[in-house]
């Protein structure tokens, strides 16, 4: 029964019906979350003892640091999945998450360094932490180029996921960053494995934006995701009959 | 699964694992210029270049601020709570520097081992919470044993 869930869903015409019934659940849940979230953080949660109001930019930061990281995961992982099995949907998930997770990263390294100004004294160093995240940058922006380059695009797609598992290796490498060589951005707060160093006032409403920020993922995903589908599909009969019916 | 997904799958794995080698080393390699600054332990022991800029980090001295008769260059010493260097600078400093507070400073050692800023960062903690708890913790630690600020640590 299993298996024969993952052979239905990776099949495009059933992805593509499925996938229209979930996305405005998520969307929904999403907004619900994110409302929740910004409730509680920048109304209930108390100023910070050091930086007063300024440390609410990190409700954005974190949680798009955070899912950063975990959409590259996903990408290289989906991409990997297409190049052992060369499942299509798995590569139509890999670079639909590409740009999602740039934006992610973009957004991490703006709130980043709006907050650096006035905190730290200056806009950006050249540090371990803040280098390897602008890295990861450069990566999604390389696979969505690369990806755009190469017209078969299941060639494309191929070419893409090896260069998402070459650049997997910069996860731990962010992650540790702080750990494993002096820098001046801080160490991790909640994801150590000792308790959280955070007031659980300001903890609530960090994890609501995660969760918020994974909701948001998963609901663009699947609309781009529908998107590649037709595009790659338009030959087929389904698709055809869709834009008949319709 | 098929030999062919099989042989893929392994091609793959070997991949990625001669990628984190590589890496491994490399980073290994550069390991002494990752680091963003050197602490005063490193400092004392030789390892950062006399006359060259260089970055130093570590905690404010509580009690070592002195500010110079012009009212805008000051004096202070920072530790890793093993070696202490002492830095001079001229300029604004940032909101959060305070003493007991960590920060990096880039500049140049002279032959005299005083640290001459150009710039000075103050370098956030992990620690979040509102202000009554801070107080509280303080308060409990002031009246347990003396040592460093609550925020230092």
């Amino acid at each position: 029964m299993f298996n024969n869930f993952f052979h239905k869903m990776a099949s495009p015409k059933y992805f593509y019906r499925i996938s229209g019934r979930l996305i405005p659940w998520l969307a929904i849940a999403f907004v619900l979350v994110t409302l929740a979230g910004l409730y509680y953080g920048l109304v209930k949660a108390p100023p910070d003892y050091q930086q007063g109001d300024s440390y609410r930019i990190m409700f954005i930061h974190v949680p798009a640091a955070w899912m950063s990281m975990f959409v590259y995961v996903v990408m290289a992982t989906a991409g990997a999945i297409g190049l052992i099995w060369r499942i299509k949907l798995a590569e139509v998930v890999a670079i639909s998450s590409a740009s999602i997770g740039a934006w992610f990263t973009f957004l991490a390294l703006v709130t980043g360094s709006i907050w650096g100004k006035p905190m730290w004294g200056t806009w950006w160093v050249w540090d371990a932490r803040l280098t390897s995240e602008l890295i990861l940058l450069f990566l999604y922006l390389g696979v969505i180029a690369l990806y755009n380059a190469i017209d078969d695009k299941r060639t494309a797609a191929r070419a893409v996921a090896i260069l998402a598992l070459v650049g997997v290796i910069n996860i731990p490498i962010i992650h540790y960053s702080v750990e494993w060589w002096n820098t001046l951005h801080q160490g991790p707060t909640v994801t150590k494995l000792d308790k959280p160093s955070i007031h659980l006032s300001m903890l609530i409403p960090l994890l609501l934006m995660a969760v918020s920020f994974k909701l948001y993922y998963a609901f663009v995903v699947l609309m781009r995701a529908r998107c590649e589908v037709l595009e790659r599909e338009r030959h087929t009969g389904w698709v055809r009959e869709l834009a008949e019916t319709k | 699964m098929t030999p062919k997904r099989k042989k893929r799958l392994m091609l793959i794995a070997l991949m990625v694992a001669g990628v984190a080698i590589a890496a491994g080393f490399a980073l290994k390699a550069f390991n002494e210029n990752l680091m963003f600054f050197y602490t005063p332990s490193a400092v004392a022991a030789g390892e950062a270049p006399v006359n060259h800029p260089i970055r130093v980090g570590g905690l404010v001295t509580t009690g070592s601020m002195k500010r110079q008769e012009d009212g805008l260059t000051v004096r202070f010493d920072i530790t890793d709570n093993a070696k202490t260097i002492t830095i001079q600078y001229t300029g604004i400093l940032p909101d959060l520097f305070r003493e007991g507070q960590g920060i990096v400073a880039l500049g140049e050692l002279g032959k005299d081992q005083l640290f001459v800023a150009s710039e000075v960062l103050a370098k956030h903690d992990e620690n979040y919470m509102p202000p009554e708890v801070a107080d509280a913790l303080k308060k409990t630690h002031d009246e347990g044993t003396a040592g460093s600020a609550v925020n230092t640590d």
